[in-house]
């Protein structure tokens, strides 16, 4: 279970890496960010279909979605049942915050990332005057204008970054990884920079639309 | 010192139990607080009533039979283990809040009495080595190198008091687990029972219903002998390595 949760986090690692990279080319304008959109869909595109590339590794992300959940949601009922009888003090250990809300953080992401698809992908919620689904780079810049937008987005991040700091060290853990000093450090470097140039690059490009920087002509 | 104690007191096994408050006086800083225990048991049983109970042995620190959540701390707030607690570790005037440990795989008997037999059935499933007795093999013969010998002494440092499980957010055993992993792991003489030691453990470990770890590291401050995270990190190691090798 332990093993499937590391696994499958680790793919997610990888992917919101990739998605922050992608993410970046909205500086380079309206046209870079729709060539680069585009490109996704075109990836082995003799061998695959017109988004083929990009719909298998939507049913990959979506397989590791269902495991990471499943084995987050049978540990945390384990975790439960093994403390029936709670404690009636308790000093929290001294555990940081970010070890402490993996559970609930995972659930305040698995609901953004609702609201994110709803948003983006399946195009279901259109905010901002010019949401429409002919553009992709424009469609991110009228959303992004949008002061709450950007809001959730922030605070989504920030729970991101909580969940990867302690996720990438404790898959590290997990896997058998931390076995010496050195390597016990830089699990925790890693998991530190991962959390960091991850979160600060998918928050960059919403602030500098809504602060005007990136205005998409 | 004079003190408030807020103990949790349970008649037995099936019975609901209650926090009661007892005021004990004239404490003196040098006892132990299981000598602060013995006093208010003493007063208890002049006054005729129940003694409260709680699991006590050598009081020096080593047999891992003492353990007592002290105001929400497992051991209490020093690094070591209740019977080596001293009250000069309080303030006059202070409440100490007085539990047993709790998880379902430490059912409570009587008070503050806990029974760790589970962790006795891990040790079973795997926690040792097979060796023919007989007279003491040469010291010599078979050769351990030093820092395997160093982690091997560090990790067996445990005394199985159940203070990680006790701090466990997930009430999980892993700690005290991958300790004994660690311990026989290192030694030339646990190689051959390695991998199945591992997985039975783990099995064991999950059966008498103890919850998985989370890498929190709350079980590794609390313990009175200072078992460092990372022997968790060699468990996973030996189960990884075992599970690939299809044991």
């Amino acid at each position: 279970m332990k093993l499937l949760m590391a696994l499958s986090g680790a793919l997610f690692v990888f992917y919101v890496l990739l998605h922050m990279y992608g993410n970046l080319k909205i500086f380079g304008g309206v046209a870079a960010f729709d060539e680069y959109a585009l490109h996704l869909r075109t990836i082995l595109m003799p061998i695959l279909p017109f988004g083929g590339f990009l719909w298998l590794f939507r049913v990959l992300l979506v397989v590791a979605l269902v495991a990471h959940a499943y084995s987050a949601f049978y540990l945390w009922s384990r975790a439960r049942g093994a403390r029936t009888t709670r404690y009636v003090a308790k000093q929290a250990a001294q555990a940081t915050i970010r070890s402490r809300m993996m559970r609930w953080g995972g659930v305040a992401l698995l609901l953004f990332l609702v609201w994110h698809l709803l948003q983006f992908t399946i195009l279901k919620i259109n905010v901002g005057p010019d949401a429409v689904g002919d553009s992709a780079g424009k469609l991110v810049i009228s959303s992004f204008q949008v002061w709450w937008v950007v809001l959730i987005y922030v605070l989504a991040l920030v729970a991101l970054g909580m969940h990867l700091w302690h996720g990438v060290w404790s898959a590290s853990q997990t896997l058998g990884w931390t076995n010496s000093a050195k390597s016990r450090r830089t699990a925790k470097v890693t998991a530190t920079v991962i959390a960091l140039v991850t979160s600060v690059g998918f928050v960059l490009p919403p602030l500098a639309i809504l602060f005007g920087i990136v205005k998409g002509n | 010192m004079n003190l408030t104690l807020k103990i949790w007191r349970q008649a037995g096994p099936q019975a609901k139990g209650e926090m009661v408050t007892y005021p004990v006086s004239d404490i003196s800083e040098d006892m132990s607080f299981l000598e602060m225990l013995d006093v208010l048991n003493e007063q208890l049983n002049a006054r005729g009533e129940e003694p409260i109970a709680f699991d006590s042995d050598c009081r020096e620190g080593i047999c891992g039979m003492c353990g007592l959540m002290i105001s929400g701390k497992a051991h209490g707030p020093e690094v070591t283990t209740t019977c080596q607690l001293h009250m000069r570790s309080f303030s006059d005037g202070d409440e100490i809040t007085i539990e047993p440990w709790r998880a379902d795989a430490f059912p409570v008997i009587k008070d503050l009495v806990v029974d760790r037999s589970s962790f006795d059935r891990i040790i079973q499933a795997g926690g040792f080595i097979s060796a023919n007795t007989g007279s003491a093999p040469e010291a010599h013969s078979v050769p351990v190198p030093k820092p395997k010998a160093d982690r091997a002494f560090m990790a067996a440092a445990c005394i199985g008091c159940g203070a990680c499980v006790a701090a466990c957010p997930n009430a999980s055993g892993m700690l005290f687990m991958g300790a004994k992993i660690t311990h026989l792991g290192e030694l030339p003489q646990g190689q051959p029972e390695r991998d199945a030691r591992v997985v039975s453990m783990v099995s064991q470990h999950d059966h008498e219903g103890f919850g998985g770890c989370t890498n929190v590291g709350a079980c590794s401050s609390a313990c009175p002998k200072e078992i460092p995270l990372d022997v968790i990190n060699q468990l996973n190691k030996d189960l990884r390595g075992a599970l690939m090798r299809g044991e």
